[in-house]
This record gives structure tokens, C-alpha cells and sequence, in this order.
């Protein structure tokens, strides 16, 4: 690498903020045909550091130049001209216009102002032939997947002669192969000569594709590392600024004994429980203090069991027992009778509301289940809140702005914050961890441990296997919307025969459709 | 010094700022136009002046408005506020035009809590609607809009009912305490209703169904209640609007009682900085807008601006303000300012935090 010209330096970049100081001096490096992570916790700088070299943000201080030129750009769209493309983590696409209008809307090939038709949708086809994906461009995006989506919204970045091509967590809501799909056209591009960022919060990935790493941490740059000479686990340490032991000893959590779990009556028996089009009729027992992990590829109906056992969709198979005793969850609010509290993995569509404070999205679900002619007193409602933005490390730890304004990681605390306060005897916990940072990403699972040690039944369901494995004592795969084994988390489990057992569908016994 | 620049900027970054400027400088213009127009003069008692007449006639928009806001806070919107007061004065003013003595307290009474028990049916009918048969509110609140004009035309049998009843014109132009009554009940029902919201989670949760409906519903929140409540509520307030407005003249007609002031209300709302999408309501807010609109029409009046072309007036005045208030709106004019000092360190900032 050492050998050839970065096509792109940024030098001494500052940028504040009032009240922050949100990059302080950052020098970064971007050689042609690698691709190159930029890590770091959230508020951490990467986006910041991201948005001034887009333009989005002018920058205080420091220099950036592409290819040997000294650049300043007014936005994004004068970045994308001059060959630096984003796609940001929300597909940022119009579902209802076709693919090929996506690729070409505000640059359409004209005659005369009229649109010619014919050339946009060819053009579209060759572009996404190039990156292997033999769709009809003339569909509606919306009715193709996410990772789909995600591939037309490379292709629209790289048509505008991408040099450099930025990718803002573009795997957050992929599953496996996409990701692999994805990868594979990173490469592609890579040896192409295009200079790719990448920013992630998954590790693995970050292994699995870049050549080399940046790390920032409070605004400042931790240093620039080739991905070989970096262990993962120094990785972590760089990012977070301190040593990681919390997910190591978290290891021997699950490998416990399963059988004085069982042991308990089983909090909640769901029997041959299902909903036409949505989940094969499935049969799950959850212990009270047990945590069972959900395993599947995105789409195997995770979600849709969850959904079932809060009574968020209707079940119309099967019956369901809460301590033994048959029932009924037709409706959240059956659920929440039961104890039962659900975190979707949805947090601002179906979890928080963004414009209530933090105070007001935690004491929600309390407050709907007392009814709102009684509130909870003023006091209490503060004794609540505090305690628990303080056990979960809410930050910013001011309970009265808006949940919105606070980031992911943080929300999700909030969300969780919302359930426990209900003293919950089954929380279902679904994608919990993603998009999140590291750090909160170990607190959220050292709490689920905690929980299911203190009795509460935990079922978790997350796309992270190394996750699913060092939580759960007992796992539930899914595939093709069928839960087709369960696999009790002793020592002879590891990833690989979770993901052999997703990939062949190997199960003992078949529930009829 | 960057105190009070700070203090100043929250003082113009606050959402009723832009509405108070155009209510002083409505007044001010008025008030050179007319040198007379602050006074307020004593008179057998009873405070008389502009001012005093356009608290009194904001009243029904107020009470409108009040009921309207919780709708719009929780994503809907009512459009049969204007045919429920017509329809409530109507039903009032015939069960007093057939009392032999209209003047009796106990009739006026009766006429009052008929009124009053009719909005709640037609609110309960808008409720139901929206929220147990799932119709759009905008689609559901028209059918009332429409048919209750006819309603009301059915009650008064297509005349115009005139009645001679000190008791129910009290209501519209009576006096206590020196003040307009008018100014009382609306100033006591938007107690009840600030109380009902505020002092209960009502308000909190009626926001939550507004900002979010299907997270609401994940968190246990029986939105369809919430729903069909503030329909109700709505239905209620514009009822009692109804009695004013009928009161002040007298008469019922089926056909002009409170045509139009949906289309105020929402107004008011609007300007009071609630969002038409749902979510955080004001309930000052909306009185504040009910003010503005009302010393807008006052003004109109005043300065002998032809009838024709008051409405384009008012159209431009409250354009004006809505567009002024508009974050985006102001970002294009002004230059960009630091906003509120936010916390102190990078890794403790969220994202969103940021200004863009």
C-alpha cells in the first residue's frame, strides 16, 4: 500500500459543536482498491467525520483533499459529482418508484425534458448485472427485500463514477447471505480500483472484508491499523478505551446446568401455536429464569413467534398456557396482563415514541396498564426513571428531552427501561444488540444474564449466533418460518452446528403446515 | 452577555413566539389605525372596549379549539365541530321557544343539558366511527359535517328560530363580575380540559397515541378508547360553542350557526403549535391561535376592509404566521446560529443531537 498515492486525506479535521467537541484534529487515509473500516463507538465521530467529508457539516479546522486536489464540498450531492457516493444505513430510496427510476431519479437521461424510458431501464439492467443481481428493474423497489434494496442503492452510488464509495452500516438489517452477497460485490469493486469506507458495528464483518482499520474514539483518532495486525479483542479495547472482560465472563453463563432449570414450572407452554402466512404452528416452553435464544436467518419468522406470544398478531392455531393454566394472548394487553413485555426490534416504528420525553416513553407501559385515570404520581414516576437511567447508564442522563434525540444504543436502554419497570415475568427481546456499540452492546446482554438469574424468563432473539450461544440455555432454530429444532446449550454446541442446523433444516419432528 | 444572547434565543426559538409577535403587532396596528382601541371603559358596571369584545367573541373559537386539539393530537382531525354547534343551538332554541315563559331559569336549563346531551351522542357517533369501524377521521367527521347542516335544518324545520330569553342570551352577551360570561365558561372549560389532560395521564397518552399509534398499542395503551374520547370531548366543547353563537343573536340558524369555524379552529390549533400530524399538543397554544384569528377578523372589521376581501386577508395574515414558525421556513432567512449548549463531551453527545 505504501507504494501509491491516497485518493483521499483529511488532515487535522476539527469540527465542534456547541457544547462538543466532535472531531479534534483526525487525520484519515483512503488508498484506491481497499476497503477500509472506520470504527468506533457511538458518538464517537465516524458520522461526523463522514458528514464533513460529504459536506453536509463544513468542517472548523484541517484539510481534505481528493486525489492530490484540495476539496471542500457544499453537500452531498457536489461530493457524489466529484466521485465520493454515500449509502447510509436507512435505505434512503423511494419504495414505490421502480428500481430503475431509484438508480436515475434527479439524473434521468432526457430529450428535451422527456425521459427516455427505454435507455434508463437498459442502463439500470447493465449496472445491476455488473453487480450480480438479475432483477426487473421496471418493479417497485418496495417489493423486493432489504438487502435488495441495499444493492440498488450501491448501484445508484457507484454509476455516478464513484472513486471513493462510503457504506454507513449498510448490513444492520441484512441476514447472513446477504451480507455475503454484499461482500462478495464489495470485492468486486474493491479490485476495480474503488476506495471503499465501511462502518459497521458488527466485528465479524469487519474481519471478514477490510484490509485495514481506523478507530476513533471521542472525537479523536486512536490510530490506523492494518486489519491483520489488530486482534479482535485489542480492537474492542481500542474502541471502548478500556479493558473487556465483561463479555468474557459472561461465557460461562450459559453453559449451566439446563436441567435444574427445567426442573421450575414452566412459565409459559405454547402449543402447536400459529398463524396462517406468517408462522408454521410451533411448540415452545419457557422457564421461569431460563433464557431461550431464538436462532434463524432474518425472515425465518423470529419476529413472528414473538409477535404470537405477546399477542401483537393473533394466533389462529394452538393454544397457550401461562403457569400452567390455559389462556388466551389475543392482544397485547392480554400479555401485559400476564407479565409478558415485548422490545421490538423496531424501536422508533414500534417501540418509543420519538416526540415524549425518556421519562414519559419509560413510565408508558406502566401507566397504560393502571389506566389513565390514574396517573403515577410525579415523584414516583422520577424515582423510577432516575433508578433506572442510572442501572442502565442513560446517556444523556437527563430524563426530560426527547427519546429521539438520544442514540440508538441508548434508545434501546430506554425501551428496556419502559418493560422492566413492569416487573415482567417473561421479556421477549427481540434484535436487542443491533446497531448498537460495543459497550452498551455488553451491558444489554450482562442485564439479560443478570435477569434470568433473578427469575425472569428471557427469550432472545438476535441474528448474532456468537450472542444467541454465550446467552441462551436452550436454542430454538428457526428456518422457512418453522421452528425446526431446539438444541439445549450444553457443550456440544457451537455456531457452526447452529448454522449447520439452520442451513440444512435438519429436525426431529416436522409440525404440520 | 452570551447569557442573554442564549436566553433570547430560547426565548425566539419557543413555538408561541412568532404567534405573540403577530397578536402585538396586530394590536399595535390597530391601536395607530385607531387611538382609541386599548381603552377599556367602565360602563353600569361592565367593562366596555375592543379588547373586552374580542375576548368575548373569541369564546366559542376558544371552546372549538380547545376539543379540536386533542383530536389533532392524536392524528385525527373533526370537521362537524361547525354542524354540532349549529345543531346544539338549534335543539336549545326550540325547547325554549316552546316554553311559555322563555325568560324561566329552569327551561333555559333544560335547553342547555339537551344540547349538551345531543353533542355527546353526535360525538359518540364521530368516535365510533374512527375508532370501532376504523374509518379515516377526515373521511368519518365529514358525514356529520354534511348531514348534520341537515340535521339541524330538520330541528328548526327549515326556519330561523328567534327567541326572547334573557337567561339563554346571557350565555352569548351576559356580564358577571364586570366581565363577559361568555369569557368565563370558556375560560372554565379550558380549565376542565387542561385538568382532565394534565392533572390525569390523559394528555401524556393521547400524545403517545398520536406521536406513535402502533407503538402505543405494543405498550398496552387502549388507543381506540383514547380515540373515541377525544371525539367525544371534541363533540362536547363544540356544543357549548354552539349555545354562544346562537346566543349572541338570538336565534338559531340551521344553516349560518358556526359555519366555517372548523376551518378557524384547525387554525388555531395549527398556529398554536400543534402538529397536524399528532403527537405534543398545547392547549394555550390553541388560545392563543383562537385569539389571534379573532383580533385578525376584529381588525378586519375595523380598518373597513370590504367584506370580499377579508378572507384573503385573514388567508394572508395567517400564512404569514404558520410560515414564520416554520423551522425550515426561518433556517432559509436567518443565518445559521448555534443552538442550545448541549452536553459536554463527544462520546456522551447522541447523534441526533447534532445540529445538521
Amino acid at each position: 500500500m505504501s507504494g501509491r498515492q491516497p485518493v483521499l486525506t483529511m488532515t487535522a479535521i476539527s469540527k465542534s459543536f456547541p457544547g462538543v467537541r466532535a472531531l479534534d484534529g483526525v487525520d484519515f487515509r483512503l488508498f484506491p482498491g481497499e476497503v477500509h473500516a472506520l470504527m468506533g463507538e457511538n458518538g464517537a465521530g465516524k458520522s461526523t467525520l463522514i458528514k464533513v467529508l460529504t459536506g453536509v457539516y463544513g468542517n472548523d479546522a484541517g484539510v481534505i483533499s481528493l486525489a492530490g486536489q484540495q476539496v471542500s464540498f457544499s453537500g452531498p450531492m457536489q461530493a457524489a459529482a466529484a466521485g465520493v457516493s454515500t449509502v447510509y444505513q436507512e435505505v434512503n430510496l423511494c419504495a414505490n418508484l421502480s428500481v430503475a427510476e431509484n438508480i436515475f431519479i434527479g439524473r434521468e437521461p432526457r430529450t428535451l425534458g422527456a425521459i427516455r424510458w427505454g435507455e434508463m431501464r437498459r442502463r439500470a439492467r447493465d449496472l445491476l448485472v455488473k453487480l450480480d443481481l438479475h432483477i426487473d428493474v421496471t418493479q417497485l423497489l418496495g417489493t423486493y427485500s432489504l438487502a435488495v434494496q441495499q444493492m440498488v442503492a450501491i448501484a445508484r452510488a457507484i454509476d455516478i463514477q464513484a472513486r471513493v464509495l462510503i457504506l454507513d452500516e449498510p448490513t444492520s438489517s441484512l441476514d447472513a447471505t446477504e451480507v455475503e452477497q454484499l461482500f462478495r460485490i464489495m470485492r468486486q469493486l474493491r479490485d476495480e480500483g474503488i476506495a471503499i469506507i465501511f462502518v459497521t458495528h458488527f466485528l465479524d464483518q469487519v474481519y471478514g472484508i477490510a484490509d485495514r482499520i481506523t478507530v476513533l474514539r471521542n472525537g479523536r483518532l486512536v490510530g490506523e491499523y492494518p486489519t491483520a495486525e489488530l486482534p479482535q479483542l485489542a480492537l474492542v479495547e481500542k474502541m471502548i478505551g478500556k479493558e473487556l472482560d465483561v463479555l468474557e465472563s459472561l461465557d460461562e453463563h450459559a453453559k449451566r446446568d439446563l436441567a435444574a432449570i427445567e426442573a421450575n414450572t414452566p412459565f409459559l407452554q405454547a402449543e402447536e401455536l400459529g398463524r396462517k402466512g406468517s408462522v408454521v404452528p410451533f411448540s415452545l416452553t419457557i422457564h421461569a429464569g431460563e433464557v431461550v435464544g431464538l436462532a434463524g436467518l432474518l425472515g425465518s419468522g423470529r419476529t413472528e413467534v414473538a409477535r404470537l406470544l405477546f399477542g401483537a398478531d393473533r394466533a389462529d392455531h394452538g393454544k397457550v398456557a401461562v403457569d400452567g393454566k390455559p389462556t388466551s394472548l389475543r392482544n397485547p394487553i392480554a400479555a401485559i396482563g400476564h407479565d409478558i413485555a415485548f422490545c421490538s426490534e423496531n424501536r422508533r416504528t414500534e417501540g418509543l415514541v420519538g416526540e415524549l420525553s425518556v421519562r414519559e416513553n419509560i413510565i408508558l407501559a406502566m401507566q397504560a396498564a393502571r389506566g389513565w385515570l390514574r396517573p403515577i404520581p410525579r415523584r414516583r414516576q422520577d424515582e423510577l426513571v432516575d433508578k433506572y437511567v442510572k442501572a442502565l447508564s442513560i446517556r444523556p442522563a437527563d430524563p426530560e428531552i426527547p427519546v429521539r434525540n438520544l442514540s440508538g444504543g441508548n434508545q434501546q436502554k430506554v425501551l428496556l427501561a419502559r418493560w422492566l419497570i413492569t416487573e415482567p415475568r417473561l421479556l421477549i427481546l427481540d434484535e436487542p444488540t443491533r446497531g448498537i456499540d460495543v459497550g452498551a452492546k455488553a451491558e444489554i446482554q450482562k442485564l439479560v444474564v443478570q435477569l434470568s438469574d433473578g427469575g425472569m424468563a428471557v427469550l432472545f432473539i438476535s441474528a448474532e449466533l456468537e450472542e444467541v450461544l454465550r446467552l441462551s440455555h436452550k436454542i430454538a432454530v428457526m428456518r422457512d418460518r418453522q421452528l425446526v429444532t431446539e438444541l439445549a446449550n450444553d457443550h456440544t454446541v457451537d455456531a457452526d452446528r447452529v448454522m449447520q442446523t439452520i442451513a440444512s433444516g435438519t429436525h426431529h419432528e416436522g409440525p404440520e403446515a | 452577555m452570551s447569557t442573554s444572547k442564549a436566553r433570547w434565543a430560547a426565548v425566539t426559538g419557543h413555538s408561541l413566539f412568532w404567534p405573540v409577535v403577530a397578536l402585538i403587532a396586530l394590536l399595535v396596528a390597530n391601536t395607530i389605525y385607531r387611538p382609541g382601541f386599548l381603552s377599556v371603559e367602565m360602563k353600569d358596571g361592565h367593562l366596555y372596549g375592543s379588547l373586552i369584545d374580542i375576548l368575548r367573541l373569541a369564546a366559542p373559537l376558544i371552546l372549538v379549539g380547545l376539543g379540536m386539539t386533542l383530536v389533532i393530537a392524536t392524528g385525527g382531525i373533526d370537521l362537524s365541530v361547525g354542524s354540532v354547534c349549529a345543531i346544539s343551538g338549534a335543539i336549545a332554541c326550540l325547547h325554549i321557544s316552546q316554553q311559555p315563559d322563555q325568560n324561566a331559569l329552569g327551561g333555559v336549563l333544560v335547553a342547555l343539558a339537551l344540547g349538551v346531551g345531543l353533542s355527546l351522542v353526535l360525538g359518540v357517533w364521530n368516535g365510533a366511527l374512527v375508532s370501532i369501524i376504523g374509518i379515516q377521521p377526515i373521511i368519518a367527521t365529514l358525514i356529520l359535517m354534511v348531514a348534520g347542516r341537515g340535521l339541524a335544518q330538520l330541528i328548526t324545520e327549515g326556519q330561523i328560530i328567534t327567541i326572547n330569553s334573557e337567561p339563554y342570551k346571557a350565555v352569548g352577551v351576559g356580564y358577571l363580575l364586570t366581565l363577559p360570561l361568555a369569557i368565563f365558561i370558556a375560560a372554565g372549560v379550558a380549565l376542565v380540559v387542561a385538568a382532565v389532560t394534565r392533572r390525569t395521564a390523559l394528555g401524556m397518552i393521547i400524545e403517545s397515541v398520536g406521536g406513535n399509534a402502533e407503538a402505543s398499542r405494543l405498550a398496552g395503551i387502549r388507543s381506540g378508547r383514547i380515540t373515541f374520547l377525544v371525539y367525544v370531548i371534541s363533540a362536547v366543547c363544540a356544543g357549548i360553542a354552539g349555545f354562544m353563537i346562537t346566543a349572541n343573536v338570538s336565534s338559531a340558524d340551521g344553516n349560518a350557526a358556526g359555519l366555517w369555524i372548523e376551518l378557524d379552529a384547525i387554525l388555531a390549533v395549527v398556529i398554536g403549535g400543534t402538529s397536524l400530524a399528532g403527537g405534543r399538543f398545547s392547549l394555550g397554544g390553541t388560545i392563543l391561535g383562537a385569539l389571534l384569528i379573532q383580533t385578525l377578523t376584529t381588525t378586519v372589521y375595523a380598518m373597513n376592509i370590504s367584506p370580499q376581501t377579508s378572507l384573503l386577508f385573514k388567508a394572508v395574515v395567517v400564512i404569514a404566521v404558520c410560515l414564520i414558525q416554520a423551522p425550515a421556513f426561518r433556517a432559509r432567512f436567518a443565518r445559521r446560529r448555534p443552538a442550545a449548549p448541549a452536553a459536554p463531551t463527544a462520546a456522551d453527545q447522541p447523534k441526533e443531537q447534532v445540529p445538521a
